[in-house]
């Protein structure tokens, strides 16, 4: 019988093994602990067993769901009245990673030959915080689509009204909602597709004014933080109280759709909202 | 009006005997009939609201109410409202739009209640119909932030023509504690923290935010200088038409 040359590692070797790995090849899901390999989250950036989505770029989130995508007020950012140290160096890095100088991506784009009117949150713009120039932001873009009668797709991700702005990032809540209802007044349709993570402020505006409103596997959504939760009145909320499968549970979400399948979703709600005429 | 620190206004705010929505209520309006529930599955104590005369001016109230004792706070849960309280505002807001009636809103709430209950019933679209459709409302209408306006749960009364404040009450976007723990991990910065968060009546009127700061009123005064001021924001704003009291409505929030 011949003998095995193989001879098995021994517990501590396996460990340096693993150790070996260079962190960016293996990955967890956060919602499913799952551990994959990091090239297998393909080109969606989902995890291979739960669907989960992980946090994407706003860029990149343009770039796979929307075709012909033009940019809307590019410029448009923190004004210069909020001068905090800290802050400025928080928005310096966010524009950095992002490649975008507010926590939004607003544009026109085509989505299977329907022209729409695009904004897209960016959670690693300071947690895709509401400032007063990603409000302003959105504002327009709602403005724009109702003037040339576009339907709104939004994918909202964020973490609230952002505090270093003060009230006036609260006053964004009420300002885009002025500008919902007057493109929802002039009969248009308004998609919302909540993401990882919609929370605080956003949720309590225009993350739930949509017509439609779908959101991505297991995304945290919610208003009120599980820590303030906890502090607060001492409660533990349950493991998965805040999830896109929990809200929509409780009669807050039409559809919960996989990444891979979002484009096709969209364009089949733009299909069903052309009318008659054969205008989107 | 006596020049104090933010954290004093942050005291003066949420101070045990600041007068209560139920006396302002009691005091401005006659012949007050409460209402209650959303009619769809509760109702809040947190939200009281009802239909009143002013002078002679049949008005609707809503307002968040805190307790006076431990017992009472923990029926109206510290004056924190469920998506029930919001949802029922709402109804009573439409109602007034119905009737004609414009609409008086009290605010004296640390924010939308957080608990697992109102995330389950929808506490963000809650306050989110509030705020959408308060703007569009074809009535008058005007708020009065009493003691504490916290965040989203006070916006969800605050969306109307006109924002007052009491001097000594403040409107933010998150308490100076939560953002003192958040900036510095240290909860005992509070005082830093109001500072910075301009959330004083003073500093809110420097912004634009709100439109005046009223002078505090003590439980047992007289309210007739603040009733006869209520009564002149509602004629004034009664003389518009409809569709220009909502263009200059949403013209105020547009310029945030």
């Amino acid at each position: 019988m011949l003998q095995s040359r193989f001879k098995m590692p021994s517990h501590d070797e396996l460990v340096k093994r693993m150790d070996a790995i260079p962190d960016h090849v293996l990955r967890e899901c956060p919602i499913c602990h799952y551990k994959f390999l990091s090239m297998r989250a393909g080109r969606n950036n989902t995890c291979p067993k739960c669907g989960y989505g992980f946090r994407m770029l706003a860029k990149r989130r343009v770039k796979t769901t929307f075709d012909k995508f033009t940019e809307l007020d590019r410029d448009l950012t923190v004004p210069d009245r909020y001068t905090d140290e800290k802050y400025r160096a928080k928005i310096a890095k966010a524009k950095k990673v992002t490649g975008i100088n507010e926590s939004v991506l607003t544009g026109t784009a085509l989505l299977d030959k329907h022209a729409v009117a695009v904004g897209v949150m960016d959670p690693f713009w300071i947690m895709g915080s509401l400032g007063s120039a990603t409000g302003e932001k959105i504002t327009r873009l709602f403005e724009l689509a109702t003037r040339k009668q576009l339907p709104v797709i939004m994918f909202t991700a964020s973490g609230g009204a952002r505090m270093q702005e003060g009230l006036n990032s609260l006053m964004q809540m009420a300002k885009v909602s002025s500008a919902v209802a007057a493109h929802s007044k002039a009969g248009l349709l308004y998609i919302v597709v909540l993401c990882d993570p919609t929370t605080g402020g956003v949720t309590a505006s225009f993350a739930m004014d949509g017509d439609i409103t779908l959101a991505e596997p297991h995304a945290l959504i919610g208003f009120a933080g599980r820590r303030v939760i906890e502090q607060t009145i001492m409660q533990r909320p349950p493991k998965d109280f805040q999830s896109a499968e929990t809200v929509m549970k409780h009669g807050f979400i039409d559809q919960i759709v996989n990444r891979a399948d979002m484009k096709e979703t969209l364009a089949k709600l733009l299909l069903l909202h052309t009318r008659e005429n054969g205008n989107g | 009006m006596v020049n104090k620190t933010a954290y004093q206004r942050v005291q003066g705010a949420r101070r045990k005997d600041k007068i209560s929505i139920a006396a302002l209520i009691d005091g401005l309006t006659t012949d007050f009939f409460e209402q209650h529930g959303d009619r769809l599955e509760a109702d809040d104590h947190a939200l009281v609201g009802g239909i009143g005369l002013l002078k002679k001016r049949p008005i609707t109230v809503v307002g968040i109410q805190k307790g006076r004792d431990t017992d009472e706070n923990i029926d109206r849960h510290f004056g924190s409202p469920t998506p029930e309280g919001y949802r029922k505002a709402l109804r009573l807001m439409k109602q007034a739009e119905k009737f004609r009636r414009p609409i008086l809103a009290l605010v004296n709430t640390p924010g939308a209640w957080p608990d697992v209950e109102s995330e389950y019933h929808g506490q963000g679209s809650a306050v989110a119909q509030c705020i959408i459709q308060g703007m569009q409302l074809k009535v008058p209408y005007i708020t009065i932030i009493v003691g504490e306006g916290g965040s989203g749960g006070a916006l969800a009364l605050a969306c109307g023509d006109r924002v007052f404040m009491f001097e000594d009450s403040i409107y933010s976007v998150l308490s100076p504690e939560g953002y003192a723990s958040i900036m510095w991990k240290d909860s005992a910065k509070v005082q830093q923290a109001a500072e910075e968060l301009g959330l004083t009546p003073e500093s809110l009127l420097k912004d634009g935010i709100i439109n005046k700061i009223i002078h505090e009123y003590q439980p047992g005064d007289d309210l007739s200088d603040l009733r006869n001021f209520i009564d002149d924001q509602f004629t004034e704003l009664s003389s518009l038409p409809v569709n220009e009291l909502v263009d200059q409505r949403q013209r105020r929030f547009q310029n945030f």
